[in-house]
């Protein structure tokens, strides 16, 4: 069942050191701010994380990197032009790069969700991301053995929630949050409102409440104001 | 069909090139950078529907003023707008559009193609840099075909079309077409044919490249 609290630090508590934390978010849309603010006030450290990027300004995923609470980060695209606190971490050698073409990093969760072992896949075939990995040719096809990446945590953000723990997300904001959400021991979301259960139309849930361990509602105590 | 041309087309006639050979109807990913100029040429009735690999088909133009929405962005995080049809959807569904074969046409950059299609446009292979890969590798293997847009020439004067890249690749034998300012090339069965020639001549095409060119019927080889 999910728990509904209105305390991000409470919700990130369980987090131990060395955690592989599963961060959504595809720059700054849909990137649980709140949460990583908590996990950096918690004092989690030696993490793994995995997330499309590699933190943008100074917020954020950028915050965590630039307290050193991050050994080793999984990410597609962790150069940019706001990604100052990761290009110092990792030209200090202070941070570990795992560097996955994008597609390979979403698959890879959704597999982990799924109970997949593993999968053939032609992205990166020959090139140096494929070097030390097991390949195949099958069907006429050059293919790189890719394995799942499970979370000890998941957090992600979401638009609204109701009080089952049932999800739905606004426009690109959705991007890896129903894919981590199913990788992960625990799945922590942060949403800006929780509605009473009934309210979300069964047909529009993006994300089962099966999924979704706590809910933190970022709306609570606005609404009496 | 093949064309001739007394100059080299700028980047805004590039686009619009690229933007005309598109077929109607077609689902189509731009890449980062020059590729997303092409939007500005497709026609109303040409019906290409763009597809951005952050989780959205049905992109409309950047967004402007009040349209501008933190949730609403292209893969190159700029605020986007949605026309009527979008949809949204998670990464994993994003890219099995890509990855699945489901896209008729991607359009990239590039710093090389090889003349068997060989694609480099991820890293520049200097040691101290950061690299950063995103979606690059999957458009590159998974559309149905990829066109690539660049100048034919770099700074150095030194041609991007080349025997074999020299920068790390991020697709095999992946690429079908490469325009560029001063010529088209179809790659096919490891075989580059020259189609169309702004400002240059076949001749002194040939002579600039490394690669043996074949020649486009109606195109003249003077």
């Amino acid at each position: 069942m999910t728990t509904i609290t209105d305390s991000a630090l409470e919700a990130v508590s369980g987090i131990q050191d060395g955690a592989t934390v599963l961060i959504g978010g595809f720059g700054k849309a849909g990137q649980p701010v709140e949460l990583i603010a908590a996990l950096l006030e918690h004092g989690a450290t030696e993490l793994t994380v995995v997330n499309n990027n590699a933190g943008n300004g100074d917020e954020g995923l950028a915050a965590l990197i630039g307290a050193r609470r991050v050994r080793r980060i999984i990410c597609s695209f962790p150069r940019q032009s706001d990604s100052h606190r990761f290009d110092e971490e990792y030209r200090a050698g202070r941070i570990e790069l795992e560097l996955v073409p994008q597609g390979n990093l979403a698959e890879r969760i959704r597999a982990a969700g799924a109970g997949i072992g593993g999968f053939f896949t032609p992205t990166g075939y020959g090139t140096m991301l494929a070097v030390g990995k097991e390949t195949r040719v099958l069907g006429g096809v050059g293919q790189v053995f890719e394995l799942p990446i499970h979370g000890d945590a998941a957090l992600i953000a979401a638009h609204t929630a109701d009080r089952q723990g049932n999800l739905v997300y606004r426009k690109t904001a959705r991007n890896f949050g129903p894919i981590m959400a199913t990788a992960a021991a625990a799945t922590i979301a942060q949403v800006g409102s929780v509605v009473p259960t009934g309210e979300l139309d069964p047909e529009n849930v993006v994300t089962p409440s099966i999924f979704v361990s706590t809910v933190v509602d970022l709306g609570a105590g606005k609404e009496t104001l | 069909m093949s064309a001739q041309r007394n100059a080299p087309l700028s980047r805004e006639e590039l686009a619009q090139r690229v933007a005309s050979d598109i077929p109607a109807g077609s689902f189509v990913n731009l890449g980062i950078g020059q590729p997303t100029l092409v939007s500005d040429y497709f026609l109303p009735d040409q019906n290409v529907i763009l597809h951005t690999e952050n989780g959205m088909l049905g992109m409309g133009r950047q967004a402007i003023g009040d349209e501008i929405d933190d949730d609403l962005i292209n893969a190159g995080k700029i605020p986007v707008t949605e026309l009527p049809g979008a949809a949204y959807f998670h990464h994993a569904d994003s890219f099995a559009i890509m990855r699945g074969g489901h896209l008729d046409v991607c359009v990239l950059g590039a710093f090389q193609v090889s003349a068997s299609g060989d694609l480099a446009n991820w890293h520049t292979g200097e040691p101290d840099a950061i690299p950063a890969v995103g979606g690059a590798m999957d458009l590159a293997t998974g559309a149905k075909r990829i066109f690539v847009m660049m100048t034919l020439f770099g700074k150095d004067g030194k041609s991007k079309l080349v025997p074999v890249c020299d920068y790390p690749v991020t697709g095999i034998g992946c690429v079908s077409r490469v325009y560029t300012d001063v010529a088209v090339f179809d790659i096919e069965y490891g075989r580059v044919t020259v189609t169309d020639t702004f400002g240059i001549t076949v001749a002194e095409l040939q002579s600039r490249l490394d690669v043996p060119l074949d020649v486009a019927p109606g195109l003249s080889g003077g």
